[in-house]
């Protein structure tokens, strides 16, 4: 079976040598993977580069669609490319409020995807928005409430309840428990582990935390000065790294 | 019985007499002539021709002396002005490198050929108010020097560029099209030439505090004034029918251009970059800011993380001018009162909902949620 | 004499017969003339067209005259008003201007009027084929305040992306009940194209529908055309299950009695005295003429 996801030599360079080089992966549908390095280590470039957020110097990020076919997301036509944005992938930002309308309700906030995908039914959008919020922990008496007034936490909540009202197949997330206390980063956590299995999503996941990366992936990347140094199923990375900048990494988790 | 206002049309005609009347004042003060405004108010001129598009000293005078020295009205009506004025196209590009220079300046060298020339400034004086003036004295005579007709005077940028240590002027591409944003549509990104004319008509004060922004980290370019220099170039047409360069006439500009850094990226090696500024007359002010707020607008091109105001395109060029400010400022004088009719339904519907949820919430519960 | 002064005579004999028939020279009408075309071609989409500096500030309806100087010939009657009135003062300075520059007919009456410019309202007398509306723009892109970017805008509009529209009405009515958005209320033309229907009041929305008359949009500032051909569906946003209303006032006007029509409130003292009568002034001393009365003629 073709991945549901596959980039193939992603470079982007900024001024000064910074940025992202020649970086390849796949993702098979319902598959976890972890992108894990210091900041500065080109992780969340790559990650805005699979967004199309950021225009490639190089490379393809090749995507099976529902219907089966595989097409290039850098020469899909802007329409499609936005479309499937909107509807067949998430994106669950480090900072909640450049994810989600600050200034709209958190019902709104749910409910835009369906209006964007033509919903006209205010009624049947508020019932899917309480559903979600419910899925993701938030009282449905918080539905007119906006996120400024919502915790760090309950606001992460609700981007991922955001994204996932039109079931995407792929969401990609970033850093999303970092900032977080401890006690709400365990408790976010398990509710994206929940969710992910009760879903079926693949996720491509950037974080600097390995405790998270261990916790929710199946595979990781180790990237280093905008290059994947090290690759393979997260346990197997994490127990026994083979590359030297990986076992500083895993040493300095265990000595902290 | 209740009659609806009339007569906008005899009020209209009596505030305009009175108007004419104010703009007067005293009658036993001396009326102002144009002469005396073109040549003792120079610098408002300059600056109404500058951001009014039109180089014509007489027109300008004349739009300060209507606008009772209002300089954004008087730059209203040239551009009103220059509406009517048929286009024949444009000039030849100026060689600014042959000014006939009256001041000229640069903060990057000490000396250099064709020297340092003051010339008419306002730097280093004491801002003390001269009362000599206010008397009416005159001035003493200017200081003289020998005339040296074909003393050399290149471009600062001209010496860094024989080094490579700055970026080439961009090529000159004869026949190409010229942006005119008084002529075609601004569409966002657009080009430096359409931006520079932008900045060249924007408003003074709002193009200087955007490039005093830049200044203060918004968006830093580590700016040198390489060179200002200031004086008259010679205009250029090239009639179709012709098809050589005719002089028209001799115009006065500031022209500045800021030496900027500039890192390198992958592909360019470090390298000084260019910020351009150019007004009419001795708008210096104008041409510094102007050059700033250029080299920022091109963080884009050059790979720079663009997140300042006076980095945004769309926000300095969809703000600069100041006859689009001031209309939708001041049209908000304008009746509003058939939107505000709208409004008012609306909020004594609100209230009354409001009202009416309050009366039938128990007094306890009310308590409670509050 | 000074050769200055000379010069100023000079221009001074040319005086304002200089400017062309409606102001604009001929090159610059045609250039709005074809975006005009443009805009008819593809109702409610917004054309960018070189506006010029007009000789009134921007903001004031510098669109509204380049569009109407771009149609009018000297066989048109013009009818301008503001707040639905010919009287306002910005009214009668644009039929001045009109009458100055062009000199053809004006007049007060809707039904006599071949071009019409408007500020803010839509003339309650149903404008019939043949007729132009034009209407003053001050914001023309109905996504402006939920995204400032042109760049994006525009990006949305090709995509149809309305969504975030429909955000903003979900909003109203998840905390008013209804949707809340009195004026400058968004349509969608022939299917396609959101458009801002330029400050009128809603009330005046269902007029656009299906209208005989050429509608023409100026936005001067913002340098955009857009249009809606005769007879075009505009449908303003609703939800299935909270449809578009309009205002309706509770008490007819004070001068003529009509029940139907947008009512302006004035102040009659400080003691909390009030009237509504027509916004429309014509529609109303139409009416009156007819020998409608209302409790406060």
């Amino acid at each position: 079976m073709t991945p549901l996801l596959s980039a193939r030599g992603l470079t982007k360079l900024y001024p000064g040598g910074r940025g992202c080089r020649e970086v390849s992966l796949e993702l098979d549908a319902g598959e976890v993977l972890a992108v894990v390095g210091e900041s500065g280590s080109g992780k969340s470039t790559l990650l805005s580069l699979l967004a199309t957020e950021l225009a490639a110097d190089a490379g393809r990020i090749d995507y099976r669609l529902r219907d089966g076919t595989v097409r290039d997301l850098l020469v899909l036509g802007e329409a499609e490319r936005r479309l499937l944005l909107r509807t067949d992938w998430g994106f669950i930002r480090q900072d909640a409020t450049q994810g989600l309308r600050m200034a709209v309700s958190a019902g709104g906030n749910v409910g835009e995807r369906l209006m964007a995908v033509g919903a006209r039914h205010y009624g049947n959008i508020r019932e899917a928005a309480r559903d979600w919020l419910e899925r993701v922990e938030i009282a449905p008496a918080r539905m007119d409430d906006s996120p400024r007034g919502f915790s760090g936490g309950m606001r992460q909540r609700l981007q991922i309840a955001r994204n996932l009202v039109t079931q995407p197949r792929l969401v990609l997330m970033d850093e999303p428990t970092s900032g977080l206390d401890v006690s709400v980063q365990a408790r976010l956590l398990d509710l994206i582990r929940g969710l992910v299995a009760e879903l079926g999503l693949a996720v491509v996941i950037v974080t600097h935390d390995l405790a998270v990366a261990r916790l929710l992936s199946h595979r990781i990347l180790v990237m280093k000065d905008g290059r994947v140094i090290e690759s393979g199923l997260t346990d197997q990375v994490l127990d026994d790294p083979a590359a030297p900048y990986t076992q500083l990494l895993v040493s300095s988790v265990l000595a902290a | 019985m209740y009659v609806a206002v009339k007569g906008g049309e005899a009020a209209i005609a009596n505030a305009h007499r009175l108007l004419a009347h104010v703009r007067r004042g005293d009658p036993a003060v001396p009326e102002l002539g144009l002469e005396q405004i073109a040549e003792q108010l120079a610098l408002a001129v300059d600056r109404v021709m500058t951001e009014g598009s039109l180089y014509d000293r007489e027109l300008a005078a004349l739009a300060l002396k209507q606008a009772r020295g209002d300089l954004v009205e008087a730059v209203f009506l040239l551009r009103a002005c220059r509406t009517t004025l048929p286009r024949f196209g444009h000039s030849a590009p100026l060689d600014t490198g042959r000014m006939a220079v009256r001041r000229r300046i640069s903060a990057t060298y000490k000396d250099l050929p064709g020297g340092q020339v003051l010339g008419p400034t306002f730097d280093y004086t004491h801002r003390l108010l001269d009362f000599t003036l206010a008397a009416g004295l005159p001035p003493p005579p200017p200081a003289e020097a020998p005339a040296e007709p074909d003393a050399p005077m290149p471009r600062v940028t001209d010496l860094l560029a024989d080094e490579s240590l700055i970026e080439p002027s961009p090529p000159e591409q004869p026949g190409a099209p010229v942006g005119d944003l008084t002529r075609e549509p601004v569409s966002y990104p657009t080009g430096r030439d359409t931006r520079l004319q932008a900045l060249a008509r924007g408003d003074e004060g709002f193009v200087l505090a955007l490039g005093y922004s830049t200044q203060r980290g918004y968006g830093r370019t580590h700016p040198f004034v390489g060179e200002i220099r200031a004086g008259a170039v010679m205009l250029e047409f090239v009639p179709e029918e012709l098809g050589f360069p005719v002089p028209l006439g001799r115009i006065a500009l500031t022209e500045c251009q800021m030496v900027t850094q500039f890192k390198g990226s992958g592909e360019r090696p470090p390298q000084f970059t260019r910020g351009y500024g150019l007004a009419f007359g001795g708008c210096e002010r104008k041409a510094m800011a102007m050059a700033l707020v250029d080299r920022s607008l091109r963080a884009r091109e050059l790979g720079e993380e663009a997140t300042a105001p006076a980095q945004d395109e769309e926000f300095v060029l969809a703000h600069c001018d100041s006859l689009q400010a001031t209309g939708f400022v001041e049209h908000l004088k304008l009746p509003h009162h058939v939107d505000f009719q709208a409004e008012l339904e609306l909020v004594r519907r609100l209230r009354a909902e409001h009202a009416a949820r309050q009366a039938a919430t128990p007094p306890m519960l009310q308590e409670a949620a509050e | 004499m000074t050769a200055m002064s000379t010069r100023g005579f000079a221009r001074l004999a040319s005086g304002a017969a200089g400017t062309n028939f409606g102001y604009l020279d001929e090159q610059t009408k045609r250039m709005i003339r074809r975006a005009i075309l443009k805009a008819v071609a593809i109702p409610g989409y917004q054309v960018p067209f070189a506006s010029r500096e007009m000789p009134m500030p921007y903001g004031w309806g510098t669109g509204g005259v380049q569009v109407t100087a771009a149609v009018l010939g000297p066989a048109d009657v013009l009818k301008v008003i503001d707040q639905g009135s010919d009287d306002t003062t910005n009214a009668v300075s644009i039929r001045q201007f009109f009458a100055r520059t062009s000199g053809i007919a004006t007049t007060t009456s809707t039904a006599a009027a071949s071009v019409i410019q408007t500020r803010h309202r839509i003339p309650e007398h149903r404008l019939k084929e043949g007729q132009v509306l034009v209407y003053q723009v001050p914001i023309p892109e109905p996504l402006r305040f939920l995204e400032p970017r042109e760049t994006e805008t525009r990006r949305m509009h090709a995509l149809s992306e309305y969504g975030l529209m429909h955000v903003k009405l979900y909003e109203d009515i998840a905390r008013h009940g209804h949707i809340a958005t009195t004026y400058a209320y968004p349509v969608q033309v022939a299917g396609r194209y959101v458009m801002d229907p330029s400050p009128t009041p809603k009330f005046d929305n269902p007029k656009m529908d299906d209208c005989p008359a050429l509608q023409l949009f100026g936005a001067g500032r913002e340098r955009r055309i857009y249009a809606v051909p005769p007879y075009t569906r505009v449908r303003s946003l609703e939800f299935e299950d909270h449809p578009f209303t309009v205002q309706r006032f509770d008490r007819p006007c004070a001068l003529c009695g009509a029940a139907d029509t947008y009512l302006d409130e004035v102040v009659t003292d400080d003691r909390g005295g009030r009237i509504f009568v027509c916004s429309d002034t014509d529609h109303c001393e139409e009416r009156r003429a007819a020998g409608h009365r209302g409790e406060a003629a």
